[in-house]
């Protein structure tokens, strides 16, 4: 997408917005809700139904949203579905959100869009949004308040059209041990402006390799006073103006919101958008983006923090539930044994049935429960219509719609069943596995754009699976599976993928067990000793030379393997040239445009086209000649040179002296000056003693040769010698064996002097 | 208070190379006709503290400084000169000095720093934190004259210098991260580690570290010690001590372990008392295990004092600052000067004498003993004492030194002229420094160049 393109559509929705700023402001205020977090961190339950509709504490979670975009005012809600899109149609039609007055719901549906900026491009094309909209996903609880900072961002807007969105942000400081929040959301690092409480800075999914954060050095010098945050949570609440869709629709790369779309804005500076930030003190906002936040938010709406999205107020056609003391709440119409122990902050919904000595704690029941005797709940979140016999034990587990949990099983911590899962008699599901009736999609590897067209077949998946609900399909399949559940279990656990078993546990519903906490800070005192270690590594030298080192070295090692390359290009170049008869002219022009694109200097050009030279009059003459000379392990002594059959170097002599004959011009064109001839000296030096050791006794003729046909100077010969002059013996080798040729240059320059 | 007080006071800097001399070193060049190190030590009397050790590099600026004080404060301090070797930098210096030192904690305040921010305060901030380092930082001067002249005026267009990147946690208490140097060219880096320890830290490029430091003495002498290629405090002790404050390792290696503990026993019931916050600081919270039992890790604290905007606070490290020195200590920064200002707001000496139809503007310095010729007018400039200034002559934003002699019709702008200079009739300077040793000018010269 070029600048120019962006530019345009940027004016375009600049003229569509400055056409008429009051009428803006009259604009109802819209909000767009992406029913689908395109991510499968809630598998294997959104296999079967869509995240949204999900119960959170008794009611599906897109009730939260749309009852608190109501409060807060907005009066049109565009509700995309991709996911099982039927399924949150028909929910939303039967539901009493299409009926509010001032309240509009409308659905977008698109089965083929796989990620969120998909959605808001298809969005835009519907151009149905004309001001400043709320984007928020559907699983979002919050019951903040969006005028201040609806009003802040419509002043922003005003002083400055490049702020196009404002990002809601929640105190709260991930744990530096585990380095993700409390809701299990990865930790977060920003930069914001105190002042302007600009977002500068924007990085979640750290990449825990690197220890620093690395602020742009122009960052500072354009705002003197800069807040780094990693005590800030991101709501996920999005306060955008319509620039943002056709920011969205220009540049078509951009999926994600946050990994994609924030970045790029805060990255681009040559459209200058601005994102800034709105910090929330005493509301609630927080989004459910995996077990562990599902886990959180529960407790946090069962504590009362939500309020008045709460159990025992009726917001959203939830049943009436009572308060009671130590955050209990209690649907009507329970039956509950007397010996039942029902503890602190735990919901019962309508119609369940307790048996009795079952002690229930910290849970959430849905509606038309069975639970029979000697049941122990904790800290689990049991859906509608769930049968657990007796003596079965439940510690920190999700189960689904219509599971049934025979007599004495247990579900060890973290686990999710499913629905309609049967856990067999006594069997114990191993912590953080998780049953479905389906069986686990074989796994794509872990490209996004698979994992988001994954998910999008998601609807497909589903129609089949009612098709196996229906049929004899699921007897069949729980027959052949049938050990893996206990006797009379239906299911399939689902083998743990992506990312392993060793992740599992950051966002489960089960808290991070304690020896997960130790081994963790113990390494983490490890990462500070590396750190500290290096640290040493460069105060001793007193300075912060370490990080330029090294990337010091990196370049070295680039420029290294660029003049590796070079030289093979520039080989071809010229052997191609030699067979195909190509004019020095022209391979003059291709080796200059080699060494534009690997930016060399014309030393280099002159090392590479000698070295090319030099590989060819090998290669033409013989392979006895090498052959022999294998022979000979010191190929450096003189005696070797003496020893070396004079009809072999003679040719050799021969063939190299053609050939340079041939291509001097190719030569001398890059000999501007005596450096470079040097250079070749210093090339030719090396192959003798690396890769064209047949060269070596010929050191001292070939000299001649190139000195004769005026590619060397004397000059260059006398200075180089002059700089072998203080070198190791072993380096003096050829200028040994070239001596008397020195020795000549040097009595014929002072005879012409 | 067990506080020992460093005062560098430098030799003959480079930087300064036209105006400071063997004769006249760093430490003496004036600022409204007094030694710019009268600053720093009236600052520490004011604190109550008199015993100091002023560090000289150079034995013969050691020579004038030491002269100068025992002349001036013979009966009011009670002044150590060292010398120390050239270009030994400032660590060096106090490595030289190390075996002076015996108190806890230690005092280093740069001799160029002209301020009013109390050094009692600085040492305050160390103390109630049991830091091992406190570091005074100011805003960034705003260098240039307002009404200066071209290149003046293209200097002001560019944004003020940045000095240091400063990381500070958000109650402004600790110091976090700091760049100085080559550093502030490349990209900030921060340490993730320390910011999940803080949670939140401000990063500022728009305030400067003062050369005020208080050290804890034993850590300063162990780093000095094992970090033999540390040249500088700024630049090698301060960031070093920054950068290991979350894994320590001066207090564990070498000797003073066993000491230090001790000496932590003894004083940490008062320090808990001292230090206001009954919330422990992130350091400490740390430092702690996992389940917040015995601290398993090591950390230091490095401090900060901020000086309030209100506060004066500039070193003298460049010509440029000499002359914003020098003009703010007689404009706004005035109660500085000591001196008692007239109802027109400038000082003339009574044994001045003012030629007919001259005038001295509002903040102006006029030294014991000068002489202004008829119709002369002076404006916002420092002139020294003894000075002869003939007829119509016109001194703007200028810095004249003692002993000058300056021809009728001469006319300074934005100029230092050295002691002993003499310019001749009808010489205009513009932005120039003249050297001192009795040059003569004859010509006309303007920006920035110096004879």
């Amino acid at each position: 997408m070029g600048a120019q393109k962006k530019r345009a559509a940027a004016a375009a929705a600049a003229a569509r917005v400055s056409e008429d700023p009051d009428d803006l402001a009259r604009q109802p205020l819209q909000a767009i809700l992406l029913a689908d977090s395109f991510t499968t961190k809630f598998r294997p339950i959104t296999l079967e139904r869509p995240k949204v509709l999900l119960p959170l504490v008794n009611v599906p979670m897109i009730n939260y949203t749309l009852a608190w975009l109501e409060a807060a005012g907005v009066a049109e809600v565009f509700v995309f579905c991709c996911a099982h899109s039927k399924q949150v149609i028909d929910y939303l039609e039967n539901s009493e959100w299409f009926s509010q007055p001032n309240f509009t719901v409308k659905t977008i549906e698109s089965h083929n869009i796989i990620s969120a900026g998909d959605a808001l491009r298809l969005i835009y094309e519907q151009n149905v949004i004309h001001g400043d909209f709320v984007l928020i996903s559907g699983d979002t609880v919050s019951n903040m308040s969006l005028t201040q900072a609806l009003q802040e961002h419509k002043e922003r807007k005003k002083k400055d059209n490049n702020a196009v969105m404002t990002m809601i942000i929640k105190k709260s400081k991930p744990s530096p041990i585990t380095r993700q929040s409390r809701l299990g959301t990865d930790e977060l690092f920003m930069a914001i402006d105190p002042n302007t409480k600009q977002l500068l800075y924007y990085e979640d999914k750290a990449d825990h390799s690197k220890g620093t954060i690395c602020l742009d050095k122009m960052l500072l010098a354009e705002n003197p006073s800069i807040s780094l945050h990693n005590d800030k949570q991101d709501c996920y609440i999005d306060i955008c103006s319509p620039e943002v869709l056709s920011l969205f629709t220009d540049n078509f790369d951009y999926q994600h919101l946050r990994r994609h779309f924030v970045k790029g804005l805060l990255l681009d500076d040559i459209m200058g958008y601005k994102i800034f930030t709105h910090e929330i003190h005493s509301s609630y906002a927080a989004r459910i983006d995996n077990y562990r936040s599902y886990d959180i938010v529960s407790k946090d709406i069962i504590q009362r923090w939500t309020y008045p999205y709460v159990p025992d107020v009726k917001f959203c056609g939830n049943r009436a539930t009572k308060l009671e003391r130590r955050g209990m709440y209690r649907a009507l119409e329970i039956e509950q044994s007397r010996s039942a122990q029902v503890g602190s902050f735990t919901v019962i919904g309508y119609g369940t049935k307790i048996g009795s000595n079952s002690k229930i704690s910290d849970s959430v029941i849905g509606e038309g429960c069975t639970i029979g005797s000697n049941v122990l709940i904790e800290g689990s979140y049991i859906w509608d219509n769930v049968i657990i016999e007796d003596g079965c034990e439940l510690r920190h587990v999700i189960v689904c719609d219509g599971v049934i949990m025979k007599a004495g099983a247990v579900l060890k911590p973290g686990v999710v069943l499913s629905f309609k899962v049967v856990i067999g008699e006594r069997f114990v599901v191993p912590a953080y596995s998780k049953v479905s009736l389906l069986q686990q999609p074989t796994v794509h590897d872990s490209d996004e754009e698979l994992e988001y067209a994954d998910n999008s077949s998601g609807t497909v998946e589903f129609s089949c699976t009612a098709d196996q609900s229906n049929g004899e399909m699921t007897s069949e399949s729980s027959e052949a599976h049938k050990p893996k559940l206990g006797t009379g279990g239906v299911g399939y656990i689902w083998s743990i993928c992506e990312g392993g078993q060793e992740e599992e546990w950051r966002h489960s519903v089960a808290p991070i067990p304690e020896d997960k906490l130790t081994e963790l800070s113990e390494a983490m005192d490890d990462d500070q000793e590396l750190v500290t270690q290096d640290r040493t590594a460069l105060s001793t030298s007193g300075e912060l030379i370490s990080d330029s080192n090294a990337s010091e070295g990196d370049d070295n090692e680039d420029s290294k393997d660029d003049s590796v390359y070079f030289e093979k290009e520039v080989e071809a170049t010229f052997l191609r040239a030699v067979e195909e008869n190509v004019k020095v002219d022209h391979v003059i022009l291709e080796v200059n445009s080699l060494r534009l694109s690997y930016n060399m200097t014309s030393a280099d050009c002159a090392g590479a086209v000698f070295y090319s030279m030099m590989k060819l009059a090998i290669k033409t003459p013989h392979s006895s000649a090498i052959g022999l000379l294998t022979l000979y392990p010191s190929p450096f002594s003189m005696v070797a040179s003496n020893a070396y059959p004079i009809y072999l170097s003679g040719e050799l002599q021969q063939n190299t002296a053609n050939i340079i004959t041939t291509w001097q011009k190719l030569l001398k064109s890059y000999l501007l000056e005596i450096d470079e001839e040097i250079e070749i000296i210093l090339k030719f030096e090396e192959m003798c003693l690396e890769s064209a050791k047949e060269f070596s006794p010929l050191f001292a003729r070939i000299l001649h040769i190139l000195y004769d046909k005026d590619i060397l100077q004397e000059d260059a010969i006398l200075r180089w010698a002059d700089e072998k002059e203080g070198a190791d013996e072993s380096d003096k080798v050829f200028v040994r064996q070239s001596e008397k040729f020195i020795q000549w240059l040097r009595e014929a320059s002072e005879e012409e002097d | 208070m067990d506080f020992q007080v460093v005062v560098l006071a430098g030799g003959t800097s480079k930087k300064l190379v036209p105006l400071v001399s063997k004769e006249v070193p760093k430490a003496l060049l004036p600022v409204a006709n007094r030694p710019v190190l009268s600053y720093v030590l009236e600052q520490l009397e004011l604190s109550n503290i008199k015993d100091l050790i002023v560090v000289v590099e150079g034995a013969d600026a050691a020579l004038c400084v030491g002269g100068w004080i025992s002349a001036a404060y013979v009966d009011r301090l009670h002044v150590e000169v060292a010398t120390v070797p050239e270009d030994v930098g400032t660590a060096g210096a106090l490595r030289a000095i190390a075996h002076h030192l015996t108190a806890k904690d230690v005092l280093v305040v740069s001799g160029d720093l002209v301020s009013d921010v109390p050094p009692g305060a600085v040492t305050a901030a160390h103390r109630r934190h049991d830091a091992v380092v406190t570091a005074m930082i100011c805003s960034v001067p705003v260098s240039g004259l307002s009404e200066a002249g071209s290149s003046g005026a293209k200097d002001k267009t560019k944004k003020p210098g940045r000095y240091n990147i400063i990381g500070m946690d958000p109650t402004k208490q600790f110091l976090l991260h700091i760049a100085t140097g080559a550093e502030l060219e490349k990209d900030t880096r921060i340490r993730k580690s320390i910011l999940r320890a803080v949670g939140q830290m401000d990063i500022r490029a728009d305030l400067m570290d003062a050369h005020m430091y208080a050290f804890n003495r034993s850590v300063l002498q162990e780093v000095l010690d094992q970090k033999d290629k540390f040249q500088s405090l700024k630049q090698d002790v301060l960031p070093y001590l920054v950068r290991s404050q979350l894994k320590s390792e001066i207090l564990i290696n070498g000797a003073p372990q066993g000491q230090q503990a001790k000496e932590n026993g003894n004083d940490k019931v008062s320090y808990r008392i001292l230090a206001n916050a009954s919330t422990p600081s992130f350091h400490e919270l740390y430092a702690l295990g996992p389940n917040g039992s015995a601290p398993v890790r090591r950390t230091h604290k490095c401090c900060v004092y901020i000086a309030s905007n209100s506060k004066y606070c500039v070193r003298l490290n460049s010509i440029q600052a000499f002359m914003d020195i020098n003009r703010d200590v007689i404009g706004e920064a005035n109660h500085l000067s000591g001196y008692n200002f007239s109802a027109q707001n400038n000082i003339i000496h009574p044994s001045a004498e003012l030629g007919s139809k001259t005038t001295v503007g509002p903040h102006c310095m006029l030294g014991e003993g000068s002489q202004m010729g008829d119709k002369c007018s002076v404006k916002r400039s420092v002139i020294g004492r003894h000075c002869r200034i003939g007829s119509n002559v016109k001194v703007v934003n200028s810095v004249v030194m003692n002993h000058v002699t300056i021809g009728d019709g001469c006319s300074i702008q934005g100029s230092v002229i050295c002691s002993n200079a003499q310019l001749q009739e009808r010489v205009a300077l513009k932005d120039c420094q003249v050297l001192s040793l009795s040059t003569s000018v004859f010509l006309s010269l303007s920006s920035n160049e110096y004879l």
